[in-house]
């Protein structure tokens, strides 16, 4: 899987999770662009990206990232493993 | 029907679409509104998203209130005006291994590890006690056992084992459920044990974010809190109605016959057809009903029961329709003749055709997506929670027994020149008076199930009936009915609040099980009789329409009532207490 093949799953989980299927991220998104994007949403995200991509972060390697980008690169780097 | 809210339960969907599942929820009318307090020992948000997801799917319409993050003991014993202004109808005392205080040390003797346990128990103990206040249900969870045990197996037999000390305070908790009326357990000891506490509990989650369960247990511990609810408010499914050939057993008892057809210890197959048999067997000897919807000649599939390993046997059946018309028209049969709802109605059936068709014409009929092997059908059974209940009545355990007494009621009917004739001689005689503590538990269970014949179809939660059973401004009446079949138990109740002096109707019904027995007239009697007691001059009925309660529109006229007023597909009635006559004269009363 290609990174803007993983661009588009994540785009889809953030469409579930914010309700809102006409949302378009891209990878400067953070989370002052998003008002749903709190510390419980970000868990879902988590959790959601977690189980599409059958990978498991640690919560401390998450909370550090800070935008749309960094997360990709971080399922990126986990995929290859 | 949202698939992914039934077992097995699509988790990841759950998590990902609550709130798209939440709109299209939102979009089934009507919904019964409830207030549902979370105290929480843990983070609860999330929990409580999915919650209102499988509430929502119950046909509720619930309003939260959360404790602030672990608040759950101060918001429970400190006066709080916002839970009382609240109203709550459900609290759930969300609390977990988490919030266990203190466990043995290992220097401790038996008698500190006693007082730690009442010191643990007192916390909660004084919990329900200044819960009871609000007069609502309190759904208390127990406690999942911890990851971790230092003395390994020696844990569970140990004085100082922690698994041994939650495994007595979880005794415990059910002794005091037993003897508290609104306590209920939610039993997540047994949820974690099946989900395997690995997945149950992650410490990740906890560790971040104090969640005490996982994310992908969530969505099974939801579901299990909201078919607590549905079981104490909306009551359960009444009938399990099974096809025959590979659901009850293996083969076709039509081709093969009876030494044909697999059932019994001999194979592995046989064996799984004895298992389900044994399960739907305990779920008959505890008040469900069951049925045969089968495409059969009845005369075979009756000689399949005959099967000296068949568990089941032919008088199990309330109903048995086995022919060849389509199964939803059997259906329809069966609920008539047992005189309940289509929606009281389970049906399991290993072929989907058969089940596609049913579910399609007779969408209010739960269908489980039980594929075609019998190894699963227990679970798509209990695992959607149909049956479940809160309290084991003796009502429940001689249910069946009052449906085959109807039974053999029906037959004797044809053999009178007059119904009345019938009547008179089934001597019938009925026991008429107020609420009483020893009933309080049937009359609420009555209460939030009875769906036909209900004029008003007001629910109340057991605290509630208490308060009204010790209030002098309230006509609280029961009626129960016995006859030369067997006795009906506690069948009919009667809520008449007094205001001047006129008696307000909230709630009549009766279980459709007696109908057209003349004990609506007995309890009028009675009715009429209490009034002139308290000098009451008129009394006054209200029919509220739902979908169900069709049957007693006409009801308060039949009585003798006179229409004052409508309103859509409601009415208000009346009847002057001086000008009444006596109406039961076939029903002996006996109140000793």
């Amino acid at each position: 899987m290609n990174r803007a093949q993983i661009f588009e799953k994540v785009q889809e989980i953030f469409r579930d999770i914010f309700d809102d299927q006409s949302l378009n991220i891209n990878d400067a998104t953070n989370s002052d662009h998003i008002d749903d994007w709190d510390s419980l949403n970000h868990i879902n995200l988590v959790v959601s990206i977690e189980k599409e991509f059958n990978i498991k972060f640690n919560f401390n390697e998450l909370s550090g990232l800070k935008d749309v980008g960094a997360m990709i690169d971080l399922i990126v780097e986990k995929i290859e493993k | 029907m949202i698939t992914s809210l039934t077992y097995p339960f699509d988790i990841s969907i759950i998590l990902r679409k609550k709130k798209a599942i939440k709109r299209e929820l939102l979009l089934k009318s009507p919904q019964t509104a409830i207030n549902v307090a979370i105290l929480g020992g843990s983070t609860t948000d999330e929990m409580k998203n999915i919650l209102e997801l499988f509430l929502l799917n119950n046909g509720f319409l619930p309003n939260f209130y959360q404790s602030e993050y672990n608040k759950f003991y101060e918001d429970a014993v400190f006066d709080n005006e916002e839970l009382s202004l609240f109203k709550p109808d459900i609290i759930l005392i969300h609390t977990s291994v988490v919030n266990i205080t203190e466990y043995p040390r290992f220097s401790d003797n038996s008698e500190d590890v006693d007082q730690l346990l009442r010191i643990e128990l007192r916390k909660f103990k004084t919990i329900w006690q200044s819960l009871a206040k609000y007069n609502c249900a309190i759904i208390q969870n127990n406690f999942d056992l911890p990851l971790n045990r230092s003395l390994g197996s020696l844990d569970c037999y140990d004085i100082h084992g922690k698994t041994f000390f939650i495994s007595k305070l979880n005794l415990e908790f059910s002794n005091s459920a037993g003897e508290i009326k609104n306590l209920y357990i939610n039993d997540i000891n047994y949820l974690s044990a099946s989900i395997g506490i690995k997945n149950w509990f992650d410490r990740n989650l906890w560790h971040s974010a104090k969640y005490a369960i996982s994310f992908d247990s969530m969505p099974l511990y939801a579901h299990q809190v909201a078919s607590i609810v549905k079981a104490i408010v909306g009551g359960p499914k009444k009938c399990l109605v099974l096809d025959l050939d590979n659901t009850c057993w293996g083969g076709i008892i039509g081709d093969d016959g009876l030494d044909g057809i697999c059932l019994g210890n001999e194979t592995a197959q046989g064996e799984s057809f004895m298992y389900f048999q044994n399960y739907v067997k305990e779920l008959k000897e505890r008040g469900v009903i069951l049925a045969v919807c089968s495409k059969n000649e009845h005369d075979l599939a009756k000689e399949g029961f005959l099967h000296p390993d068949s568990v089941l046997k032919f008088e199990d059946f309330t109903s048995f329709q086995a022919n060849w018309e389509p199964k939803s028209e059997n259906i329809k049969k069966i609920a008539d003749q047992i005189n309940i709802g289509l929606d009281s109605l389970v049906f399991i059936d290993d072929n989907s055709v058969e089940r596609e068709i049913v579910s399609s014409q007779l969408p209010v009929v739960s269908v489980p997506d039980a594929g075609s092997d019998v190894m699963n059908f227990v679970d798509h059974i209990e695992k959607n929670a149909y049956f479940e209940i809160v309290s084991l009545s003796n009502d429940d355990v001689n249910r069946n027994k009052f449906y085959q007494d109807n039974n053999a009621r029906l037959e004797q009917e044809s053999l009178f020149r007059s119904y009345d004739e019938f009547l008179i001689s089934l001597g019938m005689v009925a026991e008429i008076k107020p609420f009483s503590s020893l009933y309080i538990d049937r009359i609420t269970q009555l209460i939030n199930k009875t769906n036909q014949f209900n004029l008003t179809t007001k629910r109340y939660v057991i605290g509630e009936i208490e308060a009204i059973s010790g209030d002098e401004n309230y006509i609280k009446l029961y009626g129960k009915l016995t006859d030369k079949f067997g006795d009906n138990g506690l069948i009919t109740i009667l809520i008449g609040q007094i205001i001047d002096q006129a008696c307000h109707l909230d709630l009549w019904l009766m279980s459709c099980r007696v109908l057209k027995r003349n004990m609506e007239f007995a309890l009028l009697d009675r009715l009429v009789e209490e009034c002139q007691k308290r000098g009451v001059t008129e009394i006054i009925g209200y029919y509220y329409r739902t979908p169900k309660n069709n049957m007693v529109a006409g009801f308060y006229k039949t009585m003798g009532f006179e229409l004052v007023s409508t309103e859509g597909e409601n009415s208000v009635w009346k009847l002057m207490v001086n000008s009444y006559k006596i109406k039961n004269n076939l029903i002996k009363i006996d109140n000793e």
